[in-house]
Parts: structure tokens; sequence; C-alpha cells
């Protein structure tokens, strides 16, 4: 089904949950309400072949309300077009009902949005950080969070100082000093023609006597 | 005098039999695979869950690689980005610094000359040999076979060399330019291309030999790991790792970028979806894309390989110095940036891994108001649970490899 054809379909079925079209470089985008995205998705899948999830993002448009936007990408394989969703929410209720159910891949991608712009997705199976540590206090890709990054304290680790042991030295320690000798010279094999250079070298006239 | 001692054996059969009866199974033993294990080629952490040696669950856990590309892309301008794209896939610089480039010049709204989508075509085509190369060297060496990984690697360092001939640079190729290329290529290269078509071939062969029917390989790769179809679309899934599920689906094909359409080849798929056919596609594709480049370097358009608008890209160094206009153009680009129209716009291309899109936002002028990379790896890995619940604990590598995926852009 194409785009167009999908759209008609949307706007029956959800009436005026559903933006008018916005095309930009031959990509149609439409905005659904909040509430009906996660219908809008279902119908989009079973009805008019979009079968694949290709994207989803958040977007915060800092200054603006609503202040965020999750953006869907929607392809069919069949028909071979994209179709773009865009859902907005605002700052105080930022809670939109996730997609898990239409396609496992939001999964991941739902969890990243809400890693990185705080974006709460109902209904996902497990809404946890994906690529900032568990515990980390904020959303990095937030308009007001610095470029610079601010500093958080590190996750706790199996290992550190109190829990390493020096390993035993069993009689040790068994490492050659360093500083007195150049690695070359410490080599045994080398100790003869070293000792010739040195040989040379205090007695330049011997040479000339051989 | 020997004595002669009565020995009671044990029935191991019975006794098994009689655990079983009797309702026991072992303990669920938690392991963790990573960051550090060289099988996860980078440093992706796997969370496994063992009934014995079987696996019963898997989490992987990504992020140990993140560097925050999307928002450094929101703080500088469009071609500054371009060096951060090399460090995506990091197997393959120059697909994604095509990709790339495509992904800003269809915001721009504009289009390259023919010549430079040729050389860009080219410069894909060898991302594609150079990372399907690292892949299967890889896998086989994690399933037992290191002369595999030799024998790609000398390949390998031939198209190194090439990218040093054509960008300047070994690893870190930033080789495209919004509306152009940095630079032609120069005439070197040519032979240099023409030269490893007629070599390659035969070190493809030499793989397919060793690994394709050889037994081990075979025993260790096919059946483990399927991901069927639907499950596979459900999931995201593109590439060789969606190919290899049988769906007949190449973005090359079906969205032809960079002048596509005018080259012939078959996009091969597999019929099981294991880690077998996995591997298969990647051959295959590799032998497609020595017939891209053939076809390419003997219909190399002539003419320019820059897009002459002097607003996008930079004027030559001459009339900067001599003319007033061009100084001008030349001081607001490097300054400002390009200045890209309000909108957003998505481009996808077939990269190595699958399909890499960037979705940029723009809200006028010259940085990106958002810029989220849709990585293949991050995608890929998320089917790695499906793949591998049921199987061996060692078939975990098998699976791992037959994904090939790289953290640099899965963690970004």
């Amino acid at each position: 089904m194409t785009p167009q054809a999908a759209i008609d379909r949307l706007r029956v079925r959800f009436g005026d949950a559903i933006s008018a079209p916005v095309e930009f470089r031959g990509e149609i985008t439409i905005t659904v309400s909040r509430d009906k995205i996660a219908a809008a998705c279902q119908l989009l899948k079973t009805e008019c072949g979009f079968d694949m999830l290709t994207d989803l993002s958040g977007v915060d448009n800092y200054g603006e309300d609503p202040r965020y936007e999750v953006s869907y990408l929607l392809y069919s394989l069949a028909d071979r077009c994209h179709l773009r969703l865009k859902v907005r929410v605002s700052e105080d209720d930022l809670i939109v009902d996730s997609v898990t159910g239409v396609w496992q891949t939001a999964n991941w991608h739902e969890r990243e949005a809400f890693d990185m712009f705080g974006i709460r997705f109902r209904g996902h199976p497990n809404l946890k950080r994906i690529i900032m540590w568990e515990g980390y206090p904020h959303h990095p890709l937030r308009k007001d969070f610095p470029l610079a990054g601010i500093p958080a304290e590190l996750p706790e680790t199996a290992v550190d100082a109190d829990t390493v042991r020096a390993a035993p030295m069993l009689g040790g320690p068994f490492v050659a000093s360093s500083g007195t000798r150049s690695a070359i010279r410490r080599e045994p094999r080398q100790y003869d023609t070293i000792a010739e250079q040195q040989d040379k070298l205090s007695n330049p006239t011997k040479k000339e006597s051989v | 005098m020997a004595t002669q001692h009565e020995m009671e054996l044990i029935d191991s059969a019975a006794r098994a039999q009689q655990a079983m009866d009797e309702g026991l199974s072992g303990e669920k033993m938690l392991i963790n695979m990573g960051p550090q294990h060289p099988s996860t080629h980078g440093v992706l952490r796997v969370v496994l869950e063992l009934d014995g040696e079987e696996v019963v669950n898997v989490w992987p856990d990504i992020g140990y690689l993140h560097r925050g590309d999307e928002k450094i892309a929101e703080n500088m301008t469009y071609t500054q980005f371009i060096p951060y794209t090399d460090r995506l896939d990091y197997i393959a610089p120059l697909a994604n610094n095509v990709t790339y480039a495509y992904a800003v010049e269809k915001l721009l709204g504009m289009d390259v000359p023919p010549r430079c989508k040729y050389i860009r075509v080219i410069c894909a085509e060898l991302a594609r040999i150079s990372s399907h190369l690292l892949g299967i060297g890889a896998f086989g060496m994690d399933v037992g076979a290191m002369t595999i990984f030799l024998y790609t690697f000398r390949e390998r360092e031939k198209i190194y060399d090439m990218a040093e001939c054509i960008s300047g640079a070994r690893f870190t190729t930033s080789y495209t330019r919004i509306g152009g290329l940095s630079r032609d290529m120069p005439p070197a290269f040519v032979p240099m291309l023409r030269a490893f078509l007629k070599e390659f071939p035969a070190t493809i062969d030499e793989v397919d030999k060793l690994l394709t029917r050889n037994r081990i390989f075979c025993e260790r790769a096919r059946g483990i790991g399927v991901l069927p179809k639907e499950i596979a679309i459900d999931l995201g899934v593109t590439g060789p790792c969606l190919r290899g599920s049988g769906v007949d689906w190449d973005i090359r094909k079906s969205h032809p970028y960079s002048s596509y359409e005018d080259f012939e080849f078959d996009v091969p798929t597999g019929t099981l979806g294991d880690s077998y056919d996995r591997y298969l596609v990647r051959m295959e594709e590799m032998r497609q894309s020595v017939r891209i480049l053939q076809q390419a370097i003997d219909h190399l358009p002539d003419g320019p390989v820059n897009s002459p608008d002097a607003k996008i890209l930079l004027p030559d160094k001459e009339a900067v110095l001599t003319k007033m206009e061009e100084l001008i153009h030349h001081f607001i680009n490097v300054t400002e940036g390009v200045n890209a129209p309000p909108g957003e716009i998505y481009f996808s291309a077939e990269n190595p891994k699958g399909e890499l899109g960037f979705y940029i936002v723009s809200r006028g002028g010259g940085t990106p108001h958002r810029l989220k990379i849709r990585a293949p790896s991050f995608v890929n890995l998320q089917a790695l649970p499906v793949m591998a619940k049921g199987h061996m604990m060692s078939d975990m590598v098998t699976i791992l490899a037959s994904i090939d995926f790289v953290m640099g852009e899965c963690d970004r």
C-alpha cells in the first residue's frame, strides 16, 4: 500500500488524531496524537504492510511546547516505501505507549530513547538504560545537557583496590635491575663483542699495530 | 600369590535414569562473556544463563564504546562530522563516508557529478570486500581455522594500500565531502585496482576451498543460530543477516543510490538463516562486489568529481586568493558551514553490516538539530538472544562471528 493510501486509511479510523502529511525531499511525515500511536502502528503493520520498523528516534525541541518528539520510520518490504510517524510529548508527562508489541525491534530503540532523552514508554518489557550505565543520573542528548558532560559517579566494579591483593612473590623479586646497562649489553652473547669494542676504543693505537 | 577382589561396577545409565525420574535438574549458572572476550570482537558484554552447557538465556550489554557521536554532531558543521563517520564502522570507513555524504546531500537537495558517483561506488564496494574479509577471517579463526585469517588479511592489506592511495589515509579515510570528494582519484589508483581485481578472485576461491566444505567448519556453523525470516523482519535485521534468512532485500537494488542502477549484480540469499548461510551470503557478496568494481572501473566517466556549487564545496585555492566572491564563500563555508534548509530526511545505504541510516533534523543553518545514526550492528545484535537460545555455550562464538557486528557503530 502506498503511503498516501495508508494515511487515508489511518484518517478513516482515527480521524483528527492524524495530522495532514508533510512532504520533504520525497519523504512523508504525519503527526499522530500520543494516545493513538500504538494503535496506528498496529494498523499500519497488519493492514497496510509496513512490516519493518527501520528506526525510532527521540528529538529534543528545547524551548518549545511540547518539548520532545518521538519519530518512527516505518518501511514496507513489499511496496518498498517509507512512512514517518511523529508523536509530540510534553515535558510534564513524558510517557508514550510502547510499540514493542507491534515490532520486537522497538525494544532497544525505545530503551535508547529513554536513556538519551528520558522519554518513558508505557508497556515496555524492560525499560532500562542501554548505552549509559544503570544509575547514571542524566539524559545526555537533551539540549540542556552540556557537550562537555557533567561528572557522575561510576558504578561499583567487582574488582577494586580493597579486593585486589598482590600476587605472592615466592622468594622474588626476579626482576633484572634496570638502568645500569642497556638491553643489548645485558645480553650474554654480546659480552665478547662489547669487550672487543671497548678494547678498541680504549686503545686506538693497538688496532694500527695489529 | 594373586588374590582376587570382587568389584562392584556402577551402573551409570541406571543412575542417570534415576536422576531423571526424581526430576533433578542442574543448577543454572550465570556466566559473563566479555567485554574483553576475544570472540566478542570489541567490547560487547554478554551475560549468559547456562544449564550445563546449554544456553538458556542471553542478555547482551552494550555501551562500552559510547563516545556520544550524536551529541558531538549537534555541535559542529556537517563537513566537520565526516571524520567521526570513519569511526562508526571502523572496518569499512569508506562506506560510512559515502553514506553520510549522500545523507547531507539529500538534505541539501543536490546532486553530484557522475564521476563522483562511480568513485563512491568503488569506495563502498572496496569497503564491503574489506569488511567481509575480516568477518569471514574472524569467523574462521573463532571456530578454529587460523589460516583463513592470514589469507584474508593479506588481501585486506591491499585494500588499505588502495585507501591510502585514494584518500591519503589507510584507516581513517574521511574521503568524501558534502557535494563531492576530497580529491579526484589519483592516476596510480586505476592500475592498483585492476591488479587487485585480477588477483582477488583467486583468494576467494582459496578461502572457499578451505572453509565451505570443510567438515569441522560445517559442523560448527550449520544449523547454529537459526534466524527465521519472519523474526528477522520483525527484529529489523538488515544486511547479510537478513539475506541469510532468505529475504531478498538490498538497498542497492530496492532504492538505488550512487548510480547503482547502472551496474549488473546479483543479490545472494540464504535458505535456512543459520550461521552457515550468513557465511555463504558474505562469500557471494564479495564476488558480486568484484563484478561491480570491474564495471565501475571499465565505465568510469570523465569530468569533474565535485559539484560546482561554491556555496557547498570549498572553491579552488587559487580562486580564493585572487577573487573576492570565492574568498567570501570560503570564509562562510569554513566558519558557518553549508546552509541547509529546515526539514528532516532519512537516508540509508547498504553498508557491509546492513542498513546504515542517517536521520537528520535540520532547523536551517550549518549544524544539524538532531542527527540520529541508525547503525546496523545495533539492530542486528538485538537478534542475538533469538539466535543463541538452546545452543551450546561454545556455539555463542559461532553466532557472534556470524552476525559480524562492530561495536564502534553499535555504541556510537
